[in-house]
């Protein structure tokens, strides 16, 4: 496998009230071809932010967002509107993210026409094609409006927009968050479909550890703009380093009765991001915590085990 | 005698399609010190219910059927004695905070004016109480709290202060309408851990309306299932998620994601979509999506009933069978 | 369209339909058979309805039915033509605004605020003492006094419907500015955009009115219905239909393009549609 995207030292800032805040300090990830990444954290801890800077919606301040060997944010706008074929983006809110006065047809072909597929029949033969892969009717929803359709539907629009020019990145930010539990089933496996049917690679990002397991061969863990833990599924979840994924895995509410609750097993909130703790982000909240933690930002390094994590005291 | 009894409760709405069918003949009993789940996806009706027994409802919705907290027929009293009846006995936390607290009123203003009115303490008696209740919801530093505006407060705190503003005329019964939802999950956990916490140290009643049945496994006492406006299925919560009579119920719990699985398990979705509630159909509202249904369930709604067990009740003629214990 | 009309009610039909008779009459008024409205007939002044003057005379002779739609032409006129100006230059400008920010945005919105420090009486008055006393003039005059009110709106709109989702949508599929502004942005402003329209023509009608009342307006002997009731004043206790008459017409007329612009937006807000 090679690496499909490789981000390397990533910085993204934003001016909020005369200061700059930083979202995304110094992250580098890479994911590989065909392979889905998921990203986690809480909000505001950059993971959509990140999404974005990689289909360059932001300007990053400094570092690099290489895909398929070219550094996107060096690339001409004309040569980047080209290369924004090949990645999409699917969004949280269903609704928000299909304009309401416009016609279902005219919404998934949209692509096309930036594309500059002039051919109407072709274009409409594609998103008749699309729309019948994403589980909708088309002679039922082209000429529709989104409103007269339920969240889930909504989301396989989104996706059948996404997937008309055959990208080869989707970035999907949060897109199951805002369904109900039996509509979220039917998006993650039309989600794991369509990355099987047009072999796609997947940036996941979700708050929810449980559909970032279900979909996710790698999962890297964001705190406060930091990446903190990167490995394996499985593994992340069976032998979690860093004391955060700890936590996370600890607080999410198990639908099962005969595990009790652990009373107190997170503590306070994540600090705001226009001023960071110094040192590790996390030492706030962390049972673990030293005088080290304080002083000095743990970098990310990889353990024997094939984890990486951002840890001066990790948990293996 | 319960202390909450709600009867064939029935909710409608006027809508622009015709009239919108939001709670479809509930019947419910909350005991004094016990904790309710009630569990269900957007459009079951379970925030619809919540409002009618809060009698909050929108002022064009028709409720029938009776709500009886301690014995007295809320929809049937005057609605000067409704108003005090309510603010003593029953109190809301809702999904978020920020849209439930004033935004140019002060944290302390919003806690001493209710009990200020409601329990007719001084303002003196009032302010060293809020400081009391902030200390015990665990926000630090209380007093300068109290001088705060809710938008100077982190999402997880501005709940926390819903709950103290809730707990502040000492309620019987506590109505939690998806208190977490807004949240992350490590503010979920506290906020969830504190509910409980009040819960048992009051002994107050509590309705923990949620869409997660993670949320209601490990802190309720008892669990109602709620698809498309009724109650499908009720029980103890342990013995609701151990034997899963009702074919929705266990549907919905085995779409949920799983963290004991191997990542790219397919989940075993639930086909299709609740149905429309203007046109309802005839029989058992599941049944177009239902793996277990068959010509039966198309012709009438089954009602809530426990035919072999009082305390399991479910709306299903084709419920699966009960688990043998290995 | 059996659900359109469940939702209107009889109000808005009346509305409409007061707007389509007072429209078709001031475009068809040539061809009626009425008498001019500048002809002066000194021996029948301030006569009240007869067969040759359905709705009598006013204090110089001439036709107050006549003169009634033929004022409908000018108000009409001024009152649909102004807002236009507003509409296509303050609609531009809050879309641009709002769309790209920065210091365009401070520019417009600075713009604005001077445009709307400025007394309009005192503009009128000077573009009336140096440009002369016409229609044109009085119509654009009215123009660029609505077009900080259409910026604002534009403005707002934009920034509202620039945060949602189907904006970045646009975006990361590589739309241009221009695709983005024309097919995404457009479609959801021009809602809120025309809705104001309708309740700037009700505007403008009367500010023309007050304008003409006050001699500031459209150039005697051309009748414009505040024309109409500024003449009519000085009859009041004489005829006071003179006065009433104009004032009631411009009444029906305002309410009516208010009441047909409030219940368009209900109407087409695709929200509404969705339970």
């Amino acid at each position: 496998m090679t690496a499909l995207l490789d981000i390397k030292d990533l910085v993204v800032e934003f001016p909020v009230g005369g200061r700059v805040v930083q979202a995304v300090t110094r992250v580098s990830l890479t994911v590989q071809r065909g392979e889905t990444l998921g990203l986690v954290g809480e909000s505001g801890c950059g993971k959509s932010t990140l999404g974005r800077a990689v289909l360059q919606l932001y300007q990053p301040k400094s570092g690099a967002v290489v895909f398929d060997g070219q550094d996107l944010t060096k690339l001409s706008p004309p040569l980047m509107r080209k290369m924004r074929q090949r990645l999409q983006m699917i969004f949280q809110d269903p609704i928000a993210s299909l304009n309401p006065r416009r016609r279902v047809g005219d919404i998934v072909a949209e692509p096309l026409i930036i594309a500059g597929v002039t051919d109407a029949d072709e274009r409409l033969r594609r998103v008749r094609a699309v729309l019948t892969e994403v589980g909708l009717d088309p002679d039922i929803t082209m000429a529709r409006l989104p409103h007269e359709f339920s969240g889930g539907q909504c989301q396989r629009i989104s996706i059948a927009r996404a997937l008309i020019l055959e990208p080869e990145l989707i970035v999907c930010d949060e897109p199951v968050s805002a369904l109900d539990v039996s509509i979220r089933a039917q998006i993650v496996n039309l989600l794991e479909d369509m990355k099987d049917r047009y072999g796609l690679t997947l940036l996941f990002i979700a708050h929810d550890l449980a559909v970032v397991k279900a979909v996710s061969d790698r999962v890297a863990v964001m705190y406060l703009g930091r990446i903190c833990e990167v490995a394996p599924t499985e593994t992340l979840f069976r032998t979690p380093a860093h004391p955060y994924t700890r936590l996370l895995l600890d607080a999410i509410p198990m639908p099962d009765p005969d595990i009790r609750p652990v009373e107190g097993v997170a503590v306070g909130e994540p600090p705001s991001p226009i001023a960071p703790p110094s040192g590790c982000r996390f030492r706030t909240r962390c049972p673990r915590a030293a005088g080290r933690c304080a002083a000095e930002m743990p970098e990310l390094v990889a353990l024997p085990s094939g984890q990486m994590v951002a840890c001066h005291f990790p948990l293996i | 005698m319960s202390m909450l009894e709600v009867e064939n409760t029935i909710v409608d709405l006027p809508t622009p399609r015709g009239m919108l069918r939001a709670v479809d003949g509930v019947d419910l009993t909350l005991e004094a010190g016990k904790t309710l789940g009630v569990v269900g996806e957007s459009g079951s009706g379970k925030t619809m219910l919540s409002r009618a027994i809060l009698q909050l409802l929108p002022r064009r919705a028709k409720l029938s059927g009776a709500i009886r907290f301690d014995g007295q027929d809320m929809t049937r009293i005057p609605a000067e004695t409704l108003r005090k009846l309510r603010a003593k006995s029953v109190a809301v936390v809702f999904q978020d905070p920020m849209t439930s607290l004033n935004p140019v009123l002060t944290i302390g203003t919003q806690l001493t004016e209710t009990m200020r009115e409601h329990l007719g303490v001084s303002q003196s008696e009032a302010i060293s109480r809020g400081i009391a209740l902030l200390a015990e919801v665990g926000i630090p530093s209380p007093e300068q709290r109290m001088g705060n505006y809710p938008h100077q407060l982190s999402g997880g705190m501005r709940q926390r202060v819903a709950i103290a503003i809730a707990l502040s005329c000492a309620p019987k019964l506590l109505i939690a309408d998806e208190p977490t939802t807004a949240l992350d999950v490590t503010v979920q956990a506290q906020i969830l851990d504190l509910l409980a916490r009040e819960q048992r140290s009051r002994h107050m009643a509590m309705m923990l309306i949620t869409h997660d049945l993670g949320v209601v496994a490990g802190r309720t006492d008892e669990v109602a299932v709620m698809y498309a406006g009724r109650v499908v299925e009720r029980a103890p919560t342990r013995e609701l998620f151990h034997h899963m009579r009702m074919p929705y119920t266990a549907a919905l719990m085995a779409a949920l994601p799983k963290l004991d699985a191997p990542p790219h398990t397919r989940l075993p979705a639930i086909g299709g979509r609740p149905p429309d509630p203007i046109n309802p159909p005839p029989g058992c509202s599941f049944a177009p999506r239902c793996s277990y249904a068959d010509a039966v369930c198309d012709k009438a709604k089954p009602p809530l009933s426990a035919p072999d067990r009082m305390a399991h009740q479910f709306a299903c003629i084709r419920p699966l069978p009960v688990k043998v214990a290995a | 369209m059996a659900a359109v009309r469940r939702r209107t009610g009889l109000l808005f039909w009346c509305a409409l339909g007061w707007i389509t008779l007072v429209l078709v009459l001031a475009i068809i008024a040539g061809v009626l058979p009425i008498p001019s409205p500048t002809d002066m007939d000194i021996f029948a002044r301030r006569k009240g309805p007869s067969l040759a003057h359905l709705l009598g005379t006013d204090s110089l002779g001439r036709d107050v039915l006549a003169r009634l739609i033929y004022g409908a032409r000018i108000s009409l006129s001024v009152g649909l033509l102004a807002p236009v100006i507003g509409l296509s230059i303050g609609g531009a400008l809050g879309l641009l605004a709002g769309y790209f920010r920065g210091r365009f945005e401070t520019f417009v919105t600075g713009g604005v605020d001077v445009v709307l420090a400025f007394p309009p009486l005192i503009l009128a008055m000077a573009v009336t003492a140096y440009l002369g006393q016409s229609i044109v003039n009085l119509t654009l005059v009215l123009g660029f006094l609505g077009i900080p009110a259409f910026t604002r709106v534009a403005r707002a709109a934009t920034l509202t419907f620039s945060a949602r989702e189907f904006v970045t949508a646009a975006r990361a599929l590589g739309a241009g500015h221009a695709r983005i502004i024309l097919k995404e942005l457009l479609p959801n402003v021009a809602l809120p955009l025309g809705a104001f329209f309708l309740l700037g023509v009700a505007v403008t009608i009367v500010v023309e009115g007050a304008l003409s009342f006050l001699g500031l307006g459209v150039p005697p002997p051309a009748p414009s219905w505040g024309v109409m009731i500024g003449e009519g004043r000085e009859s009041l206790e004489m005829a006071p239909a003179l006065a009433f008459l104009p004032a009631v017409v411009m009444f029906l007329t305002v309410l009516s393009f208010n009441l047909v612009g409030d219940t368009l937006r209900a109407l087409t807000d695709p929200r509404q549609g969705a339970l």
